[in-house]
């Protein structure tokens, strides 16, 4: 047992955890004041249903293969793990395998599942203020076993993408960011614009609670992309220093885009900037030396503010830019990756691997999350009524506000 | 008694309030408000998406005042205010039929 390892693992575990709530503190921040308490439990529900989901059999079945018991396989390739641990039962008994030597399974199972808690609360940005409570949670469940769970396998669970293709991802960008980003591409045009949009002036409500939830979104992104070391040791460290250089360089040069574009230097944009530089840096954290990071996170700022124009170009009402931000910034990583790794990953070939895995990633799931948002579009519906959506969504679904005015 | 209201840009209560406390007004309540005049909106941007914002902040200042009074205060808002500029707002004056002071009872001009 690694001590120091173990007891890095556990904080960052709860550093990563730590994330969902600035998330939604991020997002809850952009959405109009009637629709802010929507908005937060949408995020909290995940802390809340994936726990669940992945106590009874996601970790099981995204990395139960490598604790001990075999594999789901096609012609030799890991497709999934198995159910041998339902309920996380006995995954540090003796005769188990060590996931990752001189730490307990249950601190790398805790540390993934805030991973899987993380990533499908990423999407709701894409259908604020207008998607059914139950629709969300329903989704997310499924989603959860059905798109990430597979992919954490393919990806760090000696699947396809990491193992036999040989694509790097450091912390998550193909399997976080990539793929809640694709997925909320395809949710926003699923669901359809937000009444109003575009015609009507949606503004942030609270830029300050957005702030707030930037700054403990930065602050947990350590445990994010250092904790993605699994040891306390010079990889962690280099992961940290280029996690802190990318985000710095983003939101600066975001703010610099945006003074020269559109006249003002704004917190929005700071706040933007700085998490389109932390997505970036997430699949490279570990891979490139500080002016690699300096370099990500300068790409990144420039082109994610660009790519905030995509929505309007293809008109489809992604509220709160999961696709600029999310999508387009873990795919700057993950791609740039190729070229500015340095050390034993440096070479020519990773660049095509990066490529590749990054197709993958879009393409599947792309088509699993607009199959899984049909069903339950048929079965329930995922959308409020227009009156619910008119009303805002904390009375109309919660029966709650977040703001009184007086008392 | 009279009732004036000024509609004002917010900027402008801290100065009304100083000028007011220079006068024999005992009081005046201050309500926040939105509209739209000739000023119009204006536009805000948000990451890079023009908004078109219609409504404006604006503070609408009530003063209970007896008859004679009435009109040099409005000028006196009038002159605090007064920029030359479009937003700057509007002053008016109103009748009041009757006023009651809750805690003594007292009615009409002895209330205000």
């Amino acid at each position: 047992m690694d001590s120091g390892a173990t007891a890095w693992i556990l904080t960052s575990s709860a550093l990563v955890l730590l994330m969902t709530p600035g998330l939604a503190l991020f997002y809850g921040g952009m959405v109009r004041g009637k629709n802010i308490l929507a908005m937060l439990l949408k995020n909290y529900i995940a802390m809340g249903v994936i726990t669940i989901v992945w106590t009874l059999i996601g970790g099981s079945l995204a990395f139960g293969h490598l604790i001990g018991g075999s594999a789901l396989e096609i012609s030799g390739t890991t497709i999934l793990g198995n159910l041998d641990y339902f309920g996380l039962r006995g995954i540090d008994l003796p005769g188990t395998e060590s996931i990752v030597g001189g730490i307990p399974n249950s601190a790398f199972m805790m540390f993934q599942l805030m991973f899987a808690i993380i990533t499908p609360a990423l999407i709701v940005g894409a259908v604020a203020e207008r998607m059914k409570f139950g629709a969300w949670t329903l989704f997310i469940i499924l989603w959860s076993i059905v798109v990430y769970v597979p992919l954490a396998t393919a990806v760090w669970g000696g699947g396809y993408i990491g193992e036999n293709l040989g694509a790097l991802d450091f912390a998550g960008g193909l399997v976080v960011h990539i793929n809640a980003g694709v997925a909320a591409l395809v949710l926003a045009i699923m669901i359809g614009p937000r009444l109003g949009y575009g015609t009507s002036a949606i503004r942030p409500h609270s830029l300050p609670l957005t702030l707030i939830g930037a700054g403990l979104l930065w602050f947990g992104w350590f445990g994010f992309n250092a904790g993605s070391a699994l040891a306390a040791d010079q990889a962690a460290a280099d992961a940290f220093m280029a996690t802190q250089v990318a985000a710095g360089t983003a939101a600066t040069v975001w703010l610099l885009v945006e003074k020269m574009v559109q006249g003002h230097a704004t917190t929005l944009g700071f706040a933007s900037g700085a998490v389109a530089g932390l997505v970036a840096i997430t699949p490279a954290a570990g891979f490139v030396d500080p002016l690699g990071a300096l370099v990500i996170g300068a790409v990144a700022g420039v082109v994610c503010f660009y790519a905030l124009r995509l929505k309007a170009i293809f008109k489809f009402d992604d509220s709160l830019d999961v696709v600029a931000v999310h999508l387009v910034g873990g795919i700057i990583g993950s791609v740039l990756l190729g070229v500015l790794a340095v050390g034993d990953v440096a070479g020519g070939s990773q660049l095509v691997k990066q490529v590749i895995a990054v197709v993958i990633t879009i393409v599947w799931t792309g088509a699993l999350t607009a199959i899984l948002a049909l069903l339950i579009d048929k079965c329930i519906g995922l959308r409020v009524t227009e009156e619910e959506e008119r009303q805002g969504l904390d009375i109309s679904l919660h029966n709650e506000q977040g703001y009184l005015l007086t008392e | 008694m009279k009732l004036v209201l000024a509609y004002v840009n917010p900027y402008r209560v801290d100065d009304i309030v100083e000028a007011v406390k220079n006068t024999e007004i005992s009081g005046l309540t201050v309500v926040e408000a939105q509209g739209f005049g000739r000023q119009a909106g204006h536009e805000e941007i948000y990451r890079g998406a023009e908004y078109e914002v219609d409504l404006v902040q604006k503070v609408r200042i009530e003063i209970l005042i007896d008859d004679i009074m009435a009109p040099e205060t409005m000028s006196m808002i009038e002159e605090v205010v007064h920029t030359g500029s479009i937003g700057d707002g509007k002053v008016l004056i109103l009748d009041v039929e009757d006023v009651v002071r809750i805690r003594t009872g007292e009615r009409g001009e002895d209330a205000v």
